[in-house]
This record gives structure tokens, sequence and C-alpha cells, in this order.
């Protein structure tokens, strides 16, 4: 049972700009990861802005050399749209079906981060003296930590920001487009960098013939659990070689992590190629103790998705 | 708060309501409504028992405001059988052995329903795909994608 709050449905962006002004304003779109929260009390609102009568933001199309998709659109439809594979694999992969339903690209990019000192009962956390993240003083994760280390566990942002995406948010003082990295601030306590009065309208993907991208989900289970570890991978060719290639890992950190792969540029795809990105990525992610998994497979994991990921692609054969 | 006017389509039905403005469909069905059939597992969307058709797609009622949904169809287990005779899904899980505890039986049924509406024809692959998102504690997994390729095969015919 959500604790007591009210709830209003702006029916145009402007009028969910000016809801979201209020002091306690809380964006809810699927609501299928702030409803927990809110139930739990790892997040709180005094008033709900929902997006459910809004119209428009649900556009999907290829226009030009990007994919947009409106903010409102469901992981569902994202996931039967074949235009950029690694995505809509990536969407299939969360979740369940029916959260698939109702939960919203947007709202899988503002997704709140996770730890297995935070997502649980206000009981459990208040048992354990509370952490940085809601009402505490300490990280139960990093001794003396002064930031909050709970992971983005969500699986589209790797593969966006791979991909070099873009998001525009609408503000009060007019509209910015922005690469999507920059919406993450890096502290698990805050993990965005949107005022409350802020909300995405749309994520921009840029279509590449040259460009292949695939996304690895490492979990317990193959479907409702969030990812432990995810790899998207993105190689753009010149010919059989390395034109550029970015590797984003998800569940690790507060925001999504990329390796520095620079000097790959202009180099043969092979095998060895493949070696060495997924060494470069082994060395770079250092999983934390924040999920409830142990930290020392899911590192082993990092090599073995990257090289999974290539093998997708039919890049690692030669 | 001030409770506030609800009109809520559920299984054909008209249901006017006061609300609180940020309770969920799964409490509104359930104790506004009385109908329980649609379970209350883990409150948190990660079983699948509160599982519910809005215009025909499967979602999770304990994560959706009711608010939210007005105006749209909404299915529970109770609106699924026509005349008093149970749906072939229904009658398959019945047959089949499908049901051992039946706290999760509900939510499958309409998963099962939703996915043969699309599919005439599920491989069992497709059947558990669909299903994911219901979780049964009894683990009686097997019957219940029997019971609901045999509802696909009757209603094929």
């Amino acid at each position: 049972m959500l604790p007591e709050c009210d709830v209003v449905f702006p029916e145009t962006v402007e009028q969910a700009l000016e809801a979201l002004s209020a002091e306690g304003a809380r964006l809810i779109a699927g609501g299928t990861d702030l409803v927990p929260n809110l139930t739990r009390g790892v997040s709180r609102a005094r008033v709900l802005v929902s997006l459910a009568r809004l119209a428009g933001l649900d556009g999907l199309e290829a226009r030009g050399n990007a994919l947009h998709i409106g903010a409102r659109v469901t992981l569902a439809r994202l996931a039967r749209d074949p235009t950029v594979s690694a995505l809509s694999r990536a969407a299939a992969m969360i979740a369940s079906p029916q959260i698939r339903n109702t939960a919203t690209v947007g709202g899988n990019l503002c997704l709140d981060t996770r730890c297995v000192y935070v997502n649980q009962s206000e009981l459990w956390r208040g048992a354990n003296g509370f952490c940085i993240k809601t009402a505490g003083a300490v990280c139960h994760v990093v001794e003396g930590g002064k930031s909050c280390v709970a992971a983005s566990a969500a699986d589209l942002p790797p593969v966006l920001v791979a991909l070099d995406a873009t998001i525009d948010v609408a503000s009060p003082s007019g509209a910015r487009t922005i690469a999507l990295e920059q919406l993450y601030s890096n502290n698990g306590a805050t993990p965005l960098s949107l005022a409350p009065d802020q909300l995405i309208t749309a994520v921009s993907v840029p279509l590449d013939p040259h460009t292949r991208a695939a996304y690895r989900k490492l979990r317990v289970r193959q479907a409702i659990d969030f990812a432990l570890l995810g790899i998207a991978v993105a190689i753009t060719l010149d010919g059989d070689r390395c034109a550029s290639v970015r590797v984003v890992a998800g569940g690790l950190a507060p925001a999504p992590r990329r390796v520095k792969l620079d000097e790959l540029r202009g180099e043969r795809v092979d095998r060895a190629f493949v070696e060495r990105v997924a060494e470069r990525a082994e060395h770079a992610f250092r999983p934390l103790d924040n999920v409830a998994t142990d930290r020392a497979w899911r590192r082993a994991m990092v090599p073995v998705l990257v090289r999974d990921a290539f093998d997708e692609l039919g890049l690692s054969a030669s | 708060m001030r409770r506030r006017l609800c009109v809520l389509t559920v299984n054909g039905e008209r249901h006017e309501r006061a609300i609180a403005p940020a309770a969920t469909l799964l409490e509104v069905l359930r104790e506004d409504l009385g109908l329980t059939g649609s379970k209350r597992g883990c409150d948190g969307g990660e079983c699948g028992a509160c599982t519910v058709l809005v215009d025909g797609e499967p979602v999770l009622s304990c994560l959706t405001l009711a608010l939210a949904v007005e105006g749209r169809a909404i299915t529970t287990i109770e609106g699924v059988s026509t005349d008093g005779e149970l749906h072939p899904v229904q009658r398959a899980f019945e047959e089949q052995g499908a049901v051992q505890c039946g706290f999760c039986t509900p939510g499958m049924v309409l998963s099962a329903k939703a996915l043969l509406a699309r599919n005439r024809e599920p491989s069992r692959e497709e059947v558990r795909l669909a299903l994911s998102g219901n979780l049964c504690r009894c683990t009686g997994y097997g019957r219940i994608v029997d019971a609901v390729q045999l509802a696909a095969k009757r209603m094929r015919t």
C-alpha cells in the first residue's frame, strides 16, 4: 500500500512541468520502479505527477539518421521494434511481460539505483541503522564511504550510451538536448542530474549502417531479475578494421560505466582484438558488494559477456 | 487526504467509487469492489499473482494506480468465464492438474488468455515466455504449460 499522497494527471508537457515544480512532487510514468520504492519508503512523494493521460511523447520512428523514441513508449513496444536489434533485445530482457506492458523507456533511463542494503523494508533498513541512500549516515558496502554506491541496474542505458544516444529534456526554461551519459551523476543517492522540475521527453539513437551493437545480461533467473551485470558492446567498422569500439557496463556503479578503448582504433577486428577488449573490460570494472551476489563471480563474468556479445555480432570467428 | 471519485470499467461493468488518490488497482479491486480473485502476493511487482488485463494486455495491478486506468477495459479472473461456463484455459487448468495451492492461478490464466488472443498455436517456449512473469511457488510449471497448450488446441478447433 502506498503512503498517502496526492496524484495529478497533466495532459500536456507544460502542465506536467508546472505540477513538478510543487514541493515533494515526483514524476510517475509506468510506476513499476517507483511504486515499490514508495511502498517501502525508499522514495518519498507528496504528489505524484502521472503521465497516464498526457497526450504525446509516444512516438517511435526512424527519422533522418536517428531512431526517435518518445519517453512514454512502453518497453513491450520497444521490444517489438526491429530498428536497433540490440535495443529491442535489451528491452525484451527487462523484468516480466506484465512490467514491460507498463514500464516506459523514460522510466527505464530514470530507474532508481539499487543496493542490497536499500531495496529492503523500512524495518530491515532501520534495524541496520539505515544508510546514506535513505535516512542514515553510513554506507554498508564501503566502510567509511561518503558517497552512495548503489548500482544502476537498468538495461537500456548501457546500450544507449554505447550507441551515443541523446535525450531531449524539457524544463521551465526551455528544451535542451544532451548526451544520455550526462544524465547520470555517479552518486547513487541522487543518480540523475535532472532537476525535480525537468523531464525527459525523448531519446534519439544515431543510426549508422557501419555500427553493430549487442547486449548481454547476467542474472540468476531468466526473467523478473534485475541485471547483476549488463554489458553493451557497440563497434563501428571500417571494412575489417575497427573505426571505434565502445563497451559500457551496467549493474556495477551508480552510472553506466564505459571502458576507454581509444587505442584500438584502426586495429583489425579478429579473435585477438576481442580478447584485448575483454581483458580491458575485466581490468576496468570492479564490482562492489552492492548486490546479493559474489563480486568475484560478477567480475569474472565481465570478459565472458564481452566475448558473448562479439560472438552475437559474428565478429570473433577469425 | 480527500478521496477522489474513480470510475472503472471492470469485466464490462462500470463501477464508481470514492478512493484514496494513490490507491492501487489491486486495492480497489479487492477492497472496494470485492473482487478478491486478483491476489496480493509480493505487492512489489515480482510474483504476478495480481495480474489483470488492461485493454487485453497483462499488467500488474499492485503497481498500477487505479486512477491511471480510468476509461480502460479491465478484465479480472472473475470476468473470464461466460454464463457460468469456464473459459477453455480454466477448464484445461482443472483437467490437467495445473492448480495446486491455486494462489498463482488467476494471474496464470489471464497471462495465458492474453497469449492465446495473439498467438493461436504457441510453442512450449512461447508459453513459458508469456508466463515468465507469473511465479508458481508450488513449482507446478510443467502442467501449467501443458494446460495452456491443451486450451490452445481446443480453441483452434
